[in-house]
């Protein structure tokens, strides 16, 4: 019968793809999403992250005398295919898992404790994870959504002349109306009494992303003072575009930093000068890092982007996370004394991660990112950001690293932590022991 | 050869009308249930049944609802989506309100939430038709995933904003959440999945399906022999969403392990109606195959050209293989306009004369 051949055909093919995984060193798998909607940023970010751990492989042979087994699994953004991709890698032992899609992270938080591998979501996924102490397995520094809400609100309090001047101003909340844009508005509703300024919301939904106008007619009869925006893929630019349009003046215009991509701003044209986004992550080529990256990797031929795309922000973010991936790898060869690490160990390396600017410098990345720190507890380690703004044909630093308010972020870390834990009963509690921190 | 009637005498009407009249399939289907349930599960590991079967298996389900309204009666929807994701909230949320009740006991009850909320947008169907029906389930469509993003008390208020699959039993044996094995997950969808086939083939088979049929053909000449319109497609909204509703609840507690709104989108219910018009309208061993080339395939041919050597980068493979399955489609199609199932059947019957055709 037709659907028993396809049904055994697949098995033969399944069954003959596994073996060639058996080989010796460390696996990484990265899942990106080079095709579908959001491409224009996801191919940037693979890039960064595959060009990164191939560069160590060049230059220093792996991590501490382990090559590196670099392996992508494209999911298009679909989480039906993120799933099918973990499933896919979950046999050939892999240390880390980084999921690279709200949808999918979600899906996969469950399981990371059962299949002991760590994920690590960087500034995406479920902000409630940071808490080390309910979810050992997940990490997503450098730091969440409401760190980054947080760091807007002490910008504009900052340039309207302290905290205490927001009293009396508008300030608008541009989303996308799905959970990952919605997660900023608990903390903006608080600081929004705190400070006593009036918070309007502007939701875009998902199927709309791409128009606009009317959500911005009602953005020019409000005025806000003041414009958050916590929006991905082709809302961005959309919203750019249209900001032009009803004039808004665009160095009150902050993104979040996934809307802070050079295909964010770049197509809305000389009038996009002066948005702003946060960002965690230093772009262009002008580090030691970039250079040996484009020296070993990009100038061979072995990168999948065009060279001139090398040092844009999403690019160099995902170097950034290849960056992490392999200071924890390192970190957990000290303390396992282990060459070629597994899951468990990663766990623990992430566990205990400390980048301190003079590593930053040994790197080749001085300035490239804030120092950042992870703990047993907090997972995140909720670190500074800064404002990126575009000067019309690139992005650059704009202001200091901004720290998070890490006195209202961590309320809401802990009660949504608990209630997570408590929606899921059952849920299992921490037996992992926690190490020194190196 | 060896799929002839001859020499199989039917002594009986219940014989004569049997689903499976040949011995030969009969035989074939006990084969298949037997590679289901025994072959399936002693050869196959994680990624098989996890990424491959059981998905299979739901989006057959699924489809085999939406064959139901489309292909049985002949009324186009364009909701399938939306009521896979009633399901899916509905059994979450009974789970959670009720969390000592059996699991399986919500999943097929929350196909009866579907139930309602398809009977409610099938209202429409006895006065408009055709496409201006699919424009009035498309509403039903963006109306519920609106709900679904905008009414927090179907997921509990999370701030995450998606439902979470808690742990649940079936006789001690964990059966959804994270530490539930894939062969109990794949041995329940299989259970669940068989039954309602068995189910649906003898609802079509029998005096309902044969209702639905004569309102497909012309609901005009339906009514003229009897035939009360209003309910029979009634009844047809509320079966079929019964089983998606029943589909999306596997779906989330035994396949995703956790959900956003997002995945019961538009695009699910295009997804599925593309499985019931490749696989064939008004055939249920056609919504297998319709889900086996539009879900499987994909996967085999990423799977493949890695096992190969080929020097492709994953996206390029990505690329290269929604060309290959838009072009398996279109070929199908031209073909046999028909889907699978015709084919299928075609090739029954040539087998049937074979080696001598007349």
């Amino acid at each position: 019968m037709r659907l028993k051949h396809l049904l055994l055909g697949t098995a033969l093919a399944v069954a003959a793809a596994m073996p060639a995984s058996a080989q010796e060193g460390i696996y990484i798998p990265l899942l990106t999403y080079r095709t579908g909607a959001f491409a224009v940023s996801g191919a940037p970010i693979g890039s960064g992250m595959a060009d990164y751990l191939n560069m160590l492989n060049e230059r220093d042979g792996g991590i501490g005398g382990a090559k590196l087994i670099v392996e992508e699994c494209e999911t298009g953004y679909d989480t039906k295919k993120g799933v099918e991709c973990y499933e896919q890698v979950k046999s050939k032992n892999p240390v880390v898992i980084n999921p690279y899609s709200t949808g999918i992270t979600l899906q996969i938080i469950p399981k990371a404790g059962v299949d002991k591998i760590p994920i690590l979501s960087m500034a995406y996924g479920l902000s409630a994870s940071a808490d080390g102490n309910n979810f050992p397995w997940i990490f997503n520094p450098p730091a969440t959504y409401w760190d980054g809400a947080s760091m807007f609100v002490k910008y504009i309090g900052e340039k309207e002349g302290g905290l205490d001047k927001l009293k009396g101003k508008k300030v608008g909340l541009v989303y996308l109306d799905a959970p990952f844009g919605k997660e900023p508005i608990p903390l903006l509703e608080s600081l929004a009494k705190d400070y006593g300024f009036e918070l309007k919301l502007y939701p875009v939904t998902a199927s709309e992303a791409q128009n606009q106008s009317s959500l911005w007619l009602n953005v020019r009869r409000d005025r806000p003072d003041w414009i958050y925006m916590q929006g991905f893929g082709a809302m961005n630019p959309t919203a750019v575009k249209e900001a032009i349009k009803i004039n808004y003046p665009m160095d009150h215009f902050v993104g979040v930093w996934w809307a802070g991509g050079d295909d964010d701003a770049r197509p809305a044209g000389p009038g996009a000068k002066g948005y702003l986004a946060l960002s965690f992550n230093q772009t262009g080529t002008n580090f030691p890092v970039i250079q040996d990256i484009l020296k070993y990797v990009v100038d061979k031929g072995k990168s999948q982007l065009p060279k001139d795309k090398v040092g844009e922000t999403f690019y160099n973010r995902g170097v950034l996370n290849s960056i992490i991936i392999a200071e924890a790898i390192r970190n957990a060869q000290k303390i396992t004394g282990k060459k070629v690490i597994n899951g468990e160990d990663l766990r623990r390396g992430l566990e205990t991660l400390t980048i301190t600017a003079a590593r930053l410098k040994e790197l080749g990345a001085e300035g490239f990112a804030a120092p950042m720190a992870v703990s047993c507890q907090d997972h995140n380690g909720h670190n500074a950001a800064f404002m990126a703004q575009w000067d019309g044909t690139k992005w650059v630093k704009a202001s200091d690293w901004i720290a998070p308010l890490k006195d209202k972020v961590n309320p809401l870390i802990d009660s949504a932590s608990k209630e997570y834990v408590g929606a899921n009963a059952g849920w299992p509690k921490r037996t992992e022991p926690c190490d020194k921190s190196s | 050869m060896l799929y002839r009637e001859a020499g199989q005498y039917k002594t009986s009407y219940a014989a004569d009308e049997a689903v499976f009249a040949l011995r030969e399939d009969r035989i074939g289907l006990i084969v298949v249930l037997f590679v289901a349930f025994v072959v399936v599960p002693l050869t196959s590991h994680d990624f098989m049944l996890q990424a491959v079967l059981i998905p299979f298996l739901v989006f057959s389900l699924a489809a085999i609802g939406l064959n139901i309204l489309t292909g049985y009666t002949g009324l186009i929807s364009l909701g399938t989506g939306a009521f896979m994701g009633v399901g899916a909230y509905a059994c979450y949320k009974l789970t959670t309100l009720f969390p000592s009740v059996n699991i399986i006991v919500w999943v097929i009850a929350s196909g009866f939430f579907s139930a309602a909320v398809g009977v409610l947008f099938g209202l429409p169907s006895l006065r408009i038709k055709g496409f201006y029906l699919a424009v009035a389930t498309l509403a039903a469509q963006f109306f519920l995933s609106w709900c679904f993003i905008r009414v927090p008390w179907l997921y509990n208020n999370n701030i995450s904003g998606a439902i979470e699959v808690p742990t649940r039993t079936l006789f001690g044996v964990p059966v959804t959440g994270a530490t539930a094995t894939s062969l109990t997950r794949y041995f329940v969808v299989l259970t669940i999945v068989v039954a309602m086939t068995w189910f649906a083939s003898n609802l079509v088979h029998g005096r309902i399906g044969r209702m639905w049929m004569a309102v497909r053909d012309m609901d005009l000449a339906a009514e003229l022999i009897g035939i009360r319109l209003l309910p029979t497609k009634l009844l047809a909204f509320a079966i079929s969403s019964f089983y998606c509703g029943v589909a999306g609840a596997l779906m989330v507690f035994l396949w995703y392990g956790g959900a956003e709104s997002a995945v019961f989108d538009v695009n699910q219910s295009f997804f599925i109606l593309f499985m019931v018009i490749v696989g064939g309208l008004g055939s249920l061993t056609g919504s297998f195959f319709g889900a086996a080339l539009i879900f499987i395939l994909p996967i085999a041919l990423r799977v493949v050209a890695p096992a190969l050597g080929l020097p492709l980068h994953p996206s390029t493979v990505e690329q290269l293989q929604y060309v290959i399955v838009g072009a398996l489609i279109i070929f199908f199609l031209i073909v046999e306009p028909n889907g699978l199932a015709r084919l299928w059947q075609i090739g029954k019957q040539k087998l049937r004369v074979w080696p001598f055709p007349y």
